[in-house]
């Protein structure tokens, strides 16, 4: 008899949470709307008021004399995340290669850890050990301690555990026939490895190595600390050197006006570096889908 | 020259290959050890009561005001972005038609949201919640800029929570006569629970160790808040103020070694947690 309320309630409440689980999931695509619209709100006006080629291109930042170019800190973040990849992709394959490949059973369980727990250490710690260690010794070898290798050195070691996890993944996803012929036509065990699995783990290999870019790109606390700050072009790689991130930090504490949104102009730029990462990251990933 | 090595018959290359990855495992390992080495070294001796007296002032630069804020600060983050994204996986798992322009949208929002670096969020912390909606410096508004911040990780570690359910626990309940939002809620979700645990406490890690996304929301005020509209420092921030003073080396070292230590724990519980999951799985 109260059977039918029952199930109209039911098929009424299905719907409804239905619609709730839906809201949900948009949310993330407002937040997305939101940032996009409040970045660029109030971002693009300043740099239409500095004008966008002085603002891109110009090579002298002085806020205190509307001097506004952005130029030093997207080389800066450009050679910080070169050097970072330098120093971070070779060590980081070679680390994934040996633990998918080379690694005995009984070593595996102790250093799967150690890199999960140096993907799980927070980047201001990092930076801490950057300014204690890094920085001495960068200054008794090269004379400057705070400088592009020194955040380099150090950017590289920050993008490591992602290097090696997600290389890692794609190396044991290699069908075991790849490895299997490459023996049985008399190669090494080392030799199948290297020429042939790993080529064919490339697309896995290039997107930890883009992903890597991303992290190197968007970290700020720890290369506040190292990378010593100057905001202009360097001439060496042992001068001192700002990034896009650092910028924003350092300044928007106090900055107002025109300064203030050049600096959220800053943040803007780099919201479009990193959406072009994600949008190479997202193409990789489909080629490697199909 | 590789036709002349393979005609040899001494091969040179194989040994060196494999020279050059453990060489290169053993930098990393030597890596890892020196970093948590040095620093628990340099800070374990000391970590003096004084260090964690109720109050901070300039002298003790006690680290209790910044761990309870850590705290409070993890909860309302937790509290707003693990229902959200815990909703937004049942309805891209168990809802949406697989591959439809809505999960398309929603996939590509979460991945963007992952991507952004956490100084983008702070900043736009400080536009939308400190500025536009005139929450000022706020442990509110840090809270807020984090949920965003947290949510595509709570969203992708659930969705594989639930994907590593069987379809069979699913088909089982709709051949009782379960709806869907009963299989939801009584099969499915219970299934995943250590799933999500884990990626709820992964988050609670970057809570704990985010820094950049705070300076400019939650602001550096080191004393516990009466209201939720008060400045408040969390740990990492305290630690960030404390380098960068460069006046209280040890006490730096110190709270390194605290925050580490706390950060490494959440991790390893995390992990922990997946593994349980991981179990569960191969014996069904």
């Amino acid at each position: 008899m109260n059977r039918r309320p029952d199930y109209s309630f039911r098929s009424f409440l299905e719907i409804v949470m239905e619609v709730i689980f839906l809201l949900a999931a948009c949310v993330s695509v407002l937040c997305v709307a939101l940032i996009c619209v409040f970045l660029f709100a109030n971002g693009l006006p300043a740099i239409g008021k500095i004008g966008p080629l002085q603002f891109l291109l110009g090579t002298k930042w002085k806020p205190g004399n509307d001097l506004f170019g952005i130029a030093p800190m997207i080389l800066g973040s450009l050679y910080v995340t070169a050097g970072a990849i330098l120093v971070g992709v070779p060590v980081g394959v070679l680390t994934a290669l040996f633990l998918a490949r080379f690694c005995p059973r009984k070593l595996y369980q102790i250093l799967r850890p150690a890199v999960n727990l140096m993907a799980g250490l927070p980047s201001i710690i990092y930076g801490f050990f950057g300014l204690v260690v890094l920085v001495p010794w960068m200054r008794g070898l090269f004379g400057a301690g705070k400088s592009i290798l020194t955040a380099a050195i150090l950017l590289g070691i920050m993008i490591l555990p992602t290097v090696i996890s997600v290389s890692e993944s794609a190396l044991r996803a290699v069908p075991a026939q790849y490895y299997e012929g490459a023996l049985a036509l008399g190669a090494t065990h080392e030799r199948s490895v290297f020429f042939m699995v790993l080529p064919a783990a490339k697309s896995g290999v290039t997107a930890s190595i883009v992903l890597g870019i991303g992290r190197a790109v968007g970290e700020t606390m720890a290369v506040i600390m190292v990378a010593g700050n100057q905001a202009m072009i360097p001439e060496s790689i042992t001068s001192g050197v700002r990034t896009l991130t650092a910028n924003i930090v350092l300044e928007m504490g106090y900055a107002a006006d025109l300064h203030r949104e050049a600096l959220i102009a800053t943040a803007a730029v780099l919201f479009v570096f990193i959406l072009l990462i994600n949008l190479l990251l997202s193409l990789m990933k489909r080629r490697t889908a199909k | 020259m590789k036709k002349t090595s393979e005609k040899k018959r001494f091969d040179l290359l194989s040994p060196l290959l494999r020279l050059l990855t453990w060489s290169a495992a053993a930098l990393t390992t030597l890596i890892v050890l020196y970093l948590v080495g040095y620093i628990l070294i340099k800070g374990v001796p000391h970590l003096t009561p004084s260090l964690f007296a109720w109050t901070y002032t300039s002298e003790n630069v006690s680290l209790t005001p910044a761990l309870v804020n850590t705290l409070l600060m993890t909860l309302l983050a937790l509290l707003l972005s693990a229902p959200l994204g815990i909703c937004s996986a049942v309805f891209l798992v168990e809802y949406a038609k697989r591959g439809s322009k809505v999960v398309k949208v929603i996939r590509l929002a979460s991945e963007t949201l992952a991507g952004i670096p956490s100084i983008v969020y702070g900043l736009f912390g400080l536009i939308f919640f400190v500025v536009t909606m005139h929450w000022g410096y706020s442990i509110l508004a840090g809270g807020f800029t984090l949920a965003i911040m947290v949510l595509p990780l709570i969203m992708r570690t659930t969705e594989e929570a639930l994907l590593s359910v069987p379809d069979t626990y699913r088909e089982g309940a709709f051949g009782l006569g379960a709806g869907r939002l009963r299989t939801v809620f009584r099969i499915v979700l219970p299934a995943a629970v250590p799933g999500i645990l884990a990626g709820i406490i992964l988050a609670v890690g970057r809570v704990v160790g985010e820094t950049a996304a705070l300076i400019f929301t939650a602001g550096t005020l080191a004393q516990i808040p009466k209201s939720p509209l008060e400045s408040a420092r969390t740990l990492s921030v305290h630690m960030y103020n404390l380098s960068s003073e460069g006046l209280h080396i040890n006490q730096t070292y110190a709270t390194a070694v605290v925050l580490m230590l706390l950060v490494l724990g959440i991790n390893a519980l995390s992990s922990a947690l997946a593994r349980m999951l991981g179990g569960g799985k191969s014996s069904k």
